[in-house]
Parts: C-alpha cells; structure tokens; sequence
C-alpha cells in the first residue's frame, strides 16, 4: 500500500504537524514503507491468537471514588498564555 | 410519496461518581472555573490515568438492567481530535470493545409495546466547556467537566418517529435515576443525547444517508430537532437533492437544524488502544456484588402496582415514574391503609399540583405521606368529604398540623346524623313553601335548589350522599 501526497498532507493536517512541503514526496515514501511492512505481518494468519490490547499481560487497576486532589487553579494558570476569571483564554473557537 | 423515519440516539449520561474517570478531582456541578480540574485532567506531560471503581460498578449496573452482556474484557481507546477544551488532544473512550454489549429496553407509544435494541453502553470522559461569550476576542476555557465519567448508551436505528425517540429517551432516564447512577438533570447536561435521523421511502430495506444533531438536552428539543431534520430531509430528496452525511446542531430559537461546517473534516478519530491504560476485566464476583444492589426496576414496579393496587396502567405509569414518587405512594398506601385508588388519586391530584405550584420534588413535599394518609383516612371513614378534604388539605400545605386536628379546630366533621339532617330538611321545606310546591308539581330542577340550601345550612358538611337520599325520600313524600 502506497500513500500519495495528498494522503500525507491531511495526515499531518489531522496531527497538526507543520512539514515542509520539500519533504512530502520523503515522508510518502516512508510512510509507505512503513505500511507495506504491517501489510507483510497481515498475510501472517493470526486467526486462532487473540488481538493484544496491551504489552503487559496485566488488568486494569482501579481505584475507589474518593476526592483527594485539591484545587491548585493558582498554580496551573502560571503556565497558562492568557487567564481571565479563572478561565483559560484560547483563541476564539467559533466563527 | 410515504417515507419512513429511522432514528438511532445516542445518549450520554454523566454518572454520579464524586471523583472523575480517571483522577481524585471532585466532579460537583457549579464550582468555580477550573477549580476541579487537576494535573490528570489538563493532561499534563507524565500523569497516568487510573480508572475509577464506581463508574465500572456502575457501568455494569446498567448493563444488567438492560439485560445485556458485560464484557469480560473491554479496552480503552483514544478517540483523537482537536478541541480547545480537550486538553490532551484525545478523548478517553471505548471503541471496539466496549464495557456493555446488547440489551433492550421497551417502551410503550400510543398503548402499543415495541422493543428497542440497545447496541453497546461505553465508558469514557467528557470534555470540559468552552464559553464562547466575549473575553476581549478569545473564547474561555473552564475544564471542571473534564474527566467527569460518562455512559454513552447507543441504540440500534430501531426508532421510527421523534416520539418513538422521545419515549425511549424518557425510559431510559427513569432508568439511569432508578439506579442511581445519574442524577438526570438535563439542565445541568447531565443527562443528553445525539440522534441520528434518516429517511426512506416506505418499503425500503437500505437506510438513507442520516444527519447527526448534536447535544440535545431536553425531550422537546428531541422531538422538535428530529421533526424538523425529518422535514428537511424530505424536502431535499423531493427536490431532487440528496442528504450529505454530516453533523448537524438544533437551535431551539429558530426551530431549526443547521451544518455545523467547523468540524465537517474532524470525523476522522484515529481510534486506537490507550497504552496508558490496560484491559479491563470483569469477573463473576463482581457482576453478582453489582447484580445484589439491583433495585426493583420501574417496568417490575408498575406491573406490581397494577396487580396489588389494581391501578390502571396510566396511573401505574404517573406513579412509577421516578422512585421517589413511588415510594411516597407506597408509604401512603401504608400507612392509610385504605382504598388504594383514592391514595392514587390524591397523589396524582391535588398533592401534584400543589408540588408543582410550589415547583418542589416529592422528596420536599410539604405534607409528608403520614399526614396525607391520616387525611385520606378521614375521607374514607366518612369523617368529611372529599369537597371539604380539598380544603382540609390547603391548609396542611400551609401549616404542619394534622388533617385531625384541622378538621377538629374548624369543626369541619361531616354530618352523617340522620335525624340532624331531617331536621334541618325539614326546616328548610317549612321556610320554602313556594319552590316545594313547584317541585312536587313536576319541576325537578328545583331538587338542585333544596340541596344547596342543605348544604349552606350545614356549611358543606353534610354528607352529600346521605343528604341526597333523605331529601329525595322527604320532598317526594
């Protein structure tokens, strides 16, 4: 399977990553390299193993319902850009 | 052209966990912006997820009520999208395998029974809210909300019309409040659903292309939204146009439905497996511990009220549909320990009304279910009637004394001496020569006439029924 340019520009449109537009026809060629790699594992026949969801053969921990962190509002909004009644201010979202 | 409606909904139902999904920060409604939002919760760099036992509990309590499946294994997806007030960049969710698998729920419309399959119930976290008022040209960002757990219940396309969507809504939010796993304040947007609306021409077995109409948070705008989309949709077809597969928003104001362009190119989510979080499994042991705290569920409760207080469905249904109310009843019922129809009726009557004047719940009535049932009992022991009961019973809505002590204080005891109303019968016959001469001479209104002067002279209470008969035996003598 091959990606065109096309296919790697909406990708890192869909990431919001910025490429440089001379290094798409590179990242198409890797990329594809990539895919046509996973495509060689899919003719492997996997029908009698069960999908791996995760690397460690653990479950899920859980925890009980209880409260315990405490408002540090002050302390996270230090590393916010711009703050305004204790909301954090981002560029206007709707047109 | 006949059309057929085909709606699947999609609600989400924030549970009633006191931390979030995955972090110790408090989920309380109304809190000062981004008080309750904690490390986790931004999605600082280095913060692991830990997922939270009760919304699992709960997850599987709704599982079972539906009568579905619980998965032994389900996992944790990524649902990637951009968003302001996502922090992470990816939404917490389930995807391919999901904590509940099909179950089925059924609602009643228009007196028929009709089965909606429930396809899956999952697990994952809501987003915080963007505030689009104006701060200087930016939109606020407040992340309370981020991380509060939620069940999405996504039904089959089984619905047929936006009242179908609108019963099916109902059921399955006395359900979740049944349970007590949400609180169902849709206010609050604790309880919302997206719908899914396509058309068809009647007969034909392939959907059409469906619109999605987002964060629906009440059942008229369910019913409004759907009616209106379905209407669009028809008209377009019609027109010789056709329906492009696309989110969609309601807005209450205009009645309307309208593309949302800004995230027509975001339905790409890129799903895969959280690797911060494992597989979550789901033993026996804790399905049975879950299964034990099952409360009796609001289709069992309405069939017993109609066997053992041989109610009709309707009142069965009026007094089923929220727990509180029902037990209200049931302790009225007790503790009156008299006809369980007049104890409906005055439930379903003039307390309601009262409560709903007051705008009050069940649960903050101002007459409580002992004090009604010792009125009810007064009614039913013939000690008055049930014209002045409704009197009796303002006044225990004003005061806290008992329908006793009222009916004593104001002497409101009904009269059921038979010879005390002759005498007061005869009186009054003496007094009217001229209406008893008329009467006996064929002019039967007149009866209406001697039962109101009746009445005036024993303010009301006398027995209506008892007066009735007297009257009739002694003016037709």
């Amino acid at each position: 399977m091959s990606l065109d340019s096309e296919a790697v520009k909406r990708i890192a449109w869909l990431a919001r990553l910025s490429i440089d537009e001379d290094r798409v026809a590179d990242y198409a060629r890797d990329l594809s390299g990539i895919l046509d790699f996973v495509e060689q594992m899919n003719a492997v026949d996997t029908g009698s193993a069960m999908p791996l969801a995760h690397p460690l053969d653990q479950s899920q921990r859980l925890r009980p319902d209880e409260v315990v962190e405490s408002d540090q509002r002050e302390r996270f909004q230090q590393q916010a850009p711009a703050v305004e009644a204790g909301l954090y201010l981002v560029p206007k979202v709707i047109e | 052209m006949e059309w057929e409606t085909v709606i699947g909904l999609e609600v989400h139902a924030q549970l009633a966990t006191r931390s979030k999904i995955f972090s110790g920060a408090a989920t309380a409604y109304g809190a000062e912006p981004n008080t309750q939002a904690c490390a986790i919760d931004l999605g600082l760099p280095g913060v692991l997820p830990v997922l939270n036992r009760e919304a699992v509990r709960m997850a599987v309590k709704f599982g079972l009520a539906i009568g579905a499946r619980i998965a032994p294994t389900s996992v944790f997806a990524r649902k990637n999208y951009f968003y302001p007030d996502l922090p992470k960049g990816y939404q917490i969710s389930q995807y391919d395998l999901p904590v509940v698998a099909t179950g089925q729920m059924t609602i009643t419309v228009d007196g028929a029974l009709k089965t909606i399959g429930i396809t899956r119930a999952h697990l994952e976290e809501d987003a915080g809210k963007s505030l689009h008022e104006d701060f200087h040209g930016s939109t606020g960002i407040d992340l309370n909300r981020a991380g509060t757990p939620l069940l999405e219940i996504v039904s089959e396309p089984d619905l047929r019309s936006a009242k179908e969507a609108v019963a099916y809504m109902k059921k399955l939010h006395a359900l979740v409040r049944y349970l007590e796993i949400c609180d169902g304040n849709m206010q609050e947007g604790s309880f919302r659903c997206d719908a899914n609306v396509s058309v068809r021409r009647k007969g034909e077995s392939r959907f059409g292309t469906r619109a999605e109409i987002k964060n629906l948070n009440s059942f008229r705008f369910v019913e409004r939204a759907i009616n209106f989309e379905v209407e669009r949709q028809i008209e377009l077809i019609e027109g010789g146009g056709a329906v492009v597969q696309e989110t969609r928003l309601y807005d209450s104001v205009k009645d309307e439905t309208r593309s949302m362009r800004s995230k027509e190119e975001a339905n790409d989510y890129r799903y895969f497996p959280d690797p911060d979080l494992l597989p979550l499994e789901i033993g026996a042991a804790l399905i049975d511990e879950v299964r034990a705290t099952l409360p009796e569920l609001p289709d069992a409760k309405q069939q017993r009220f109609r066997s053992d207080y041989a109610l009709s469905d309707y009142d069965a249904e009026v007094l089923t549909a929220t727990r509180e109310l029902a037990d209200f009843y049931e302790a009225v019922v007790r503790s009156a320990n008299c006809d369980a129809k007049l104890c409906a009726n005055w439930v379903m009557g003039d307390l309601s009304a009262a409560l709903n004047e007051a705008n009050l719940e069940i649960t903050a009535s101002r007459v409580d279910a002992d004090r009604l049932a010792g009125l009810l009992q007064r009614i039913a022991d013939d000690t008055i009637s049930g014209k002045l009961a409704k009197q009796v019973f303002e006044t225990m809505w004003q005061e806290g004394a008992t329908a006793d002590a009222i009916i004593e204080r104001e002497g409101l005891r009904q009269i059921t001496d038979s010879s005390a109303i002759e005498a007061i019968i005869d009186r009054i016959m003496a007094d009217n020569p001229g209406q008893l001469a008329q009467y006996r001479a064929g002019k039967d209104k007149l009866f209406g006439f001697f039962v109101g002067q009746a009445m005036k002279a024993t303010q009301g209470k006398a027995n209506p029924q008892q007066l009735n008969e007297l009257l009739k035996r002694k003016l037709d003598a």
